[in-house]
């Protein structure tokens, strides 16, 4: 197993390196720098920010040392938030982000997989084509449509939730938030739970179920979600993007100081090492946790080989 | 086929048709401005069905140039995704064994990827050029079409037909492309109906981020972003695009749904 | 399936972070709530750059001197200050007993050690061409002269003397600025660079910083030791970061916020309708401008092509129809109401619009073009809805008046910047200047020729030498007349098309009383008090 953990670790490191070249080549490759400005400085001062921020050397050489600062887990420092590190920034925003992405994953499987379970269970009634139709519209309907709808409801005109979120008290400022980033996502898993259970429903193993005199709940709860949840659990992939993406909008919106923000700015603004940090991030997150995870399952079920 | 498929593929057609012609329908073009018209709500007799922008530009004829390039960038964007992952699922599915899994590997390493930071990075790069948007979206969704493409390949890989043309001493690229290929369309053109409103709300997200196309071009997600701020204000300016874009996805999504069982149901059989 | 393990990993992972992460208490009670368009990116008063920051950084420190509620200068730090017959030293007499957040005494040493913070090479300082008229700061920002002598001086705790290179009549108005405000010797020492953060920093302003998240949220409390507390009335201020107008302006009808930093432009007669006298318009010290590429063609040597590219767009229609939010078209380079400033007028100013019009076509006829042969120009502006509009509004008028055929290209802002620094493929571009200070110097001499900022890469001997001649004015009558002089050169060679003056834009409960409006549009804390409602 160290073998099989080691190998994964060295396969990971040419898919990681091409990721952080692709994206330094990138955001050099943008015009403007970090210090461009309408409010030009002086040729001399330009001189000592760049020299400040090891901007004089050639580009090569430039990777080659943020290479270096990331082996010795060092993402460099801002380039905006000039008295802060890109690992501090990343640090502060982290935290916020995944409570908003996995909060609003949360709520989307808890409903989706209810609303959808309702609907195949009365297929083709009211009910069924209630869901089905709210669902198709939360589809529908783009994020940055959603949300600022949401606030001039909830938060202006009713003034049941707070509108921002800095300063806001308590829990009620994740609530719009966490919605408006969850909504698409219980519209794509109600229709994949309905579908899919309304397909294992009718196979031959459910009917000797139902035939051995097992109630609908029993039958739906013992037999047939755990393989409907299959083209559910597929979609959680795709889901992870939608929810990235989409949390760029709410926290921009709402103006949440997550990650998703922290790129955006840092990408408009050139601030070079912060957007290569998040990706780098990103990336590696995702890699060491799918590393993580494929080794606990080989822990868990002794079945799992490794190769 | 059911109602609803039906309704869906009118639908579109009439859509895109407008799209084509609906400018002729209207005396007015897309960038005149009018300042003693700005904001007007819509009106038959004043000649603007859709009312007219914040400039005073006829909101009819902006709208269907906005569906005729959200169409146009979302069709494009597929077909990218739908080249690259249809080669690329076809050529791992039929080679096989361990240019398979390195292939089905790689794929998943970049589904780990924040593709969307690479989206928005590749737009600030190399400022908003029209082709930029397609590759970048196509880029980004072609992944589940291959992963699609390869499982049904490797099915179609031990077919009699294929086993045949082998036997006929054909070779590996020509069966891929004569004998593998055309079996794939059907649930290629299913997977193709339902890649296109994902690409809708990737370039609408965009707009939102004003990375979108340039004016005067619009599109609907510049058309709605624009209309979000109005909301109260002037509501048509959100609500016309913004139903036109829900029901477009919409209708997609009926069709690609309606395609797939059809497409299932056929198989089944 | 690998992407669910990844997805249930990552939810363990955001409940392990978020475990004990928490957010400092917002304060209750007096607290003024104010809304800020983005990040300060720092506090680091010499190192910061943006004009968030600076709003902030007034209420966290003083300089020798400081505007009141509605743009007065006054002694601040200093109580009084006497100026040489030459125009060239200033010597300043600090309040007695000026203290810092944590206690300490405030003395003359620590103004002059933060003027040559900002100066030293290794600062960076964006901000430090601010005092380059102070004795040696060009040459100690350029690396060739060591810092200790920077013509700052201390002859005692409670005197400042600064020496100049020249007469600098503005001088005090930049001594409002943060970047010239004194630095706490020890925090910085203790602390390094980092030495702008809660618990860290040290300031001498009204208020001391208390809690700050990046992206969100800048929280200040009442400096107990601040010379003037007496006068001060709020308790706590915060400044929340909404970087989307539409989202600030929902803050504010939602209660959540005092004062708004801008009012959006999609929802600006709504605002005026609905709120009436809570929404603040004042001229802002600022001009919206069109820049031509003088160093290439079509416009390096035909001012007439300019002057009728001028002539022919309606700036009263720009103004009120296409922007409506209390803009005023803008005549001249300088805007109005600066101080000791009579800016002279572009010649067309006082046609009417047939008048200009047939003028403009005259002009561009002579420039050589006409019906048949259009002018075809690239039209750039970065990417925001406001420049998009007078781009499209421009463009018509172009077309109707001269027939040209105008390209509108926006990029984003970073893409702007760097093709109109290049000067090689701009034609015609959008820029702005905003005032660093109450004088008509801030905006004159960006033109000069060899200025960074001068995009339109203008070189006039005539003006620069009328510049220079200005510069060398100890008597405020006399350089007045040769500035205007200066921009009555600068409007007859059209180097740049001024569209209009932008105006700030307010929304500011009636809890909130002691606003004031002022052409920098600075709004101190200090001088604000809230009537708590309940």
């Amino acid at each position: 197993m160290l073998r099989y953990t080691l190998l994964r670790i060295l396969g990971a490191i040419p898919t990681l390196l091409l990721v952080i070249a692709l994206a330094f080549v990138m955001v050099h490759a943008a015009p403007g720098g970090p210090f461009a400005d309408d409010r030009v400085v002086s040729p001399d001062i330009e001189a000592n920010l760049n020299t400040a921020y090891d901007l004089d050397d050639p580009l090569p050489k430039q990777f080659l040392r943020y290479v270096g600062g990331l082996l010795r887990g060092d993402l460099g420092p801002s380039f905006r938030y000039v008295d802060r590190s890109v690992s501090e920034l990343i640090g502060g925003a982290l935290p916020y982000s995944l409570m908003l992405g996995a909060a609003a994953m949360s709520l989307a499987l808890v409903l989706g997989v209810g609303a959808g379970t309702l609907a195949a269970l009365r297929q083709d009634s009211v009910l069924d084509r209630l869901i089905m139709g709210f669902s198709m519209t939360g589809i529908s309907i783009p994020v940055f449509v959603v949300a600022p709808a949401l606030i001039l409801l909830f938060a202006v005109k009713l003034k049941w939730l707070p509108a921002g979120w800095s300063g806001a008290p308590g829990v009620g400022r994740y609530v719009l938030p966490v919605v408006t980033l969850a909504l698409p996502q219980i519209a794509y898993i109600a229709r994949l739970t309905r579908a899919s259970l309304i397909d294992v429903l009718g196979r031959d193993f459910i009917r000797t179920a139902r035939a051995q005199g097992l109630g609908t709940a029993t039958v739906v709860r013992v037999h047939a979600l755990k393989p409907a949840m299959l083209p559910v659990l597929s979609y959680l992939g795709p889901a992870i993007a939608a929810i990235l993406t989409g949390s760029v909008v709410v926290e921009e919106v709402f103006g949440i100081p997550g990650v998703g923000q922290f790129f955006v700015r840092g990408a408009l603004n050139r601030d070079y090492t912060l957007v290569l940090g998040i990706v780098v991030f990103y990336a590696s997150l995702i890699v060491a946790l799918n590393l993580v995870v494929d080794v606990l399952y080989g822990v868990i079920d002794p079945r799992v080989r490794y190769r | 086929m059911s109602r609803t498929i039906k309704a869906s593929a009118v639908f579109l057609g009439v859509v895109a048709l407008l799209a084509l012609v609906g400018p002729w329908l209207s005396p007015n073009d897309y960038v005149t401005t009018n300042f003693e018209k700005l904001l007007a709500p819509p009106s038959v007799g004043g000649m603007h069905f859709f009312g007219t922008d914040d400039l005073g530009r006829d909101l009819f004829v902006r709208t269907m140039l906005g569906v005729r390039v959200t169409l146009i960038v979302a069709i494009v964007a597929s077909m990218v995704s739908l080249v690259i992952g249809v080669a690329y699922g076809a050529v791992a599915g039929y080679v096989g064994g361990r240019v398979d899994a390195a292939m089905m590997r790689a794929v998943d390493t970049l589904y780990a990827l924040p593709f969307i930071f690479f989206v928005i990075l590749l737009m600030v790069a190399f400022e908003r050029n029209f082709l930029l948007i397609f590759v970048a979206i196509g880029a980004i969704n072609w992944l589940d079409m291959a992963r699609i493409v390869r499982g049904q390949t490797l099915s179609l890989r031990e077919r009699e037909f294929v086993e045949a043309a082998r036997l006929a001493g054909a070779g590996t690229t020509r069966i891929i492309f004569r004998h593998i290929a055309p079996n794939l369309v059907g649930i290629v053109v299913v997977y193709v109906t339902l890649t296109i409103p994902q690409a809708i709300l990737v370039e609408s997200f965009l707009s939102f981020l004003g990375l979108g196309v340039q004016e005067p071009q619009t599109s609907l997600g510049a058309l709605v972003n624009a209309g979000v701020g109005r909301m109260e204000s002037a509501s048509w300016t959100l609500l016309i695009p913004a139903a036109l874009l829900a029901l477009i996805l919409m209708s997609f999504n009926f069709l690609g749904d309606g395609l797939r069982d059809h497409f299932d149901a056929r198989q089944a059989s | 399936m690998t992407s669910f393990r990844a997805i249930t990993a990552l939810a363990i992972a955001a409940l392990l972070v978020t475990w004990g992460c928490s957010e400092p208490a917002p304060v209750a009670g007096n607290t003024l709530q104010r809304g800020l368009p983005s990040d300060p990116e720092t506090l680091d008063h010499h190192k910061a750059r943006s004009v968030q920051a600076a709003e902030v950084l007034r209420d966290l420190g003083e300089g020798l001197a400081a505007y009141t509620a509605t743009g007065e200068l006054v002694p601040a730090a200093a109580e009084r200050w006497d100026v040489s017959d030459d125009g060239l030293t200033y010597t300043f007499r600090l309040r007695d007993g000026l203290k810092w957040s944590n206690g300490d005494a405030l003395t003359a040493a620590h103004f002059v050690a933060g003027m040559r913070r900002l100066v030293n090479p290794a600062t960076a300082a964006f901000y430090a061409q601010m005092i380059v008229d102070i004795e040696n700061a060009d040459g100690i920002v350029s690396g060739d002269i060591p810092v200790s002598m920077l013509g700052v001086e201390a002859p005692d705790d409670r005197t400042v003397v600064l020496r100049l290179v020249q007469p600098t009549p503005y001088l005090t108005g930049l001594l409002t600025h943060p970047s010239t405000f004194p630095i706490h010797p020890g925090a910085f020492e203790t602390h390094g660079d980092g030495f702008a953060r809660p618990g860290k920093l040290v300031s001498n302003g009204a208020y001391r910083l208390d809690a700050w998240v990046p992206g969100s949220l800048v929280s200040l409390k009442r400096n107990p030791h601040y010379w003037n507390d007496a006068a001060t009335s709020i308790d706590a201020v915060n400044y929340h970061v909404v970087v989307q107008n539409a989202a600030e302006l929902n803050r504010y009808r939602a209660g959540e916020l005092h004062v708004t930093s801008t009012v959006p432009t999609d929802s600006f007669a709504q605002v005026r309708d609905e709120y009436g006298a809570q929404l603040r318009i004042a001229p802002y010290l600022s001009v919206y401008y069109y820049g031509f590429n003088l160093t290439k063609a079509p416009f390096s040597d035909n001012p007439a092509l300019r002057e009728a590219l001028s002539m022919a767009i309606d700036r009263e229609l720009l103004a009120e129809k296409v922007l409506g939010r209390g803009e005023r078209p803008a005549y001249s380079w300088v805007p109005p109401g600066v101080h000791n400033y009579e800016p002279p007028r572009l010649a067309f100013a006082a046609l009417n619009k047939q008048e200009r019009e047939r003028l403009a076509r005259l002009r561009y006829k002579e420039a050589g073009y006409g019906p048949d042969e259009p002018l075809q120009v690239e039209v750039r502006y970065n990417t925001n809805d406001t420049n998009k509009r007078i781009a499209v509004a421009i463009q018509a008028m172009w077309r109707e008046v001269l027939g040209i055929e105008a390209t509108l290209i926006n990029e984003e802002f970073q893409v702007l910047l760097a093709n109109m620094r290049a000067a090689e493929i701009t034609q015609v571009f959008r820029s702005s200047w905003i005032g660093d200070y109450n004088d008509a110097h801030t905006f004159l001499s960006i033109l000069q020729k060899g200025s960074p900022a001068n995009m339109p890469r203008y070189a006039s001997d005539e003006y620069d030498d009328l510049m220079a001649r200005a510069a060398a004015q100890v008597d405020p009558e006399r350089r007045r007349l040769y500035l205007e002089e200066a921009e009555r050169v600068l409007l007859s060679d059209h180097p740049v098309i001024p569209l209009y003056v932008w105006v700030s834009r307010h929304l500011v409960s009636p809890q909130v009383s002691g606003w004031g409006d002022n052409v920098l549009d600075y709004h101190y804390s200090q001088h604000l008090s809230l009537k708590t409602t309940d």
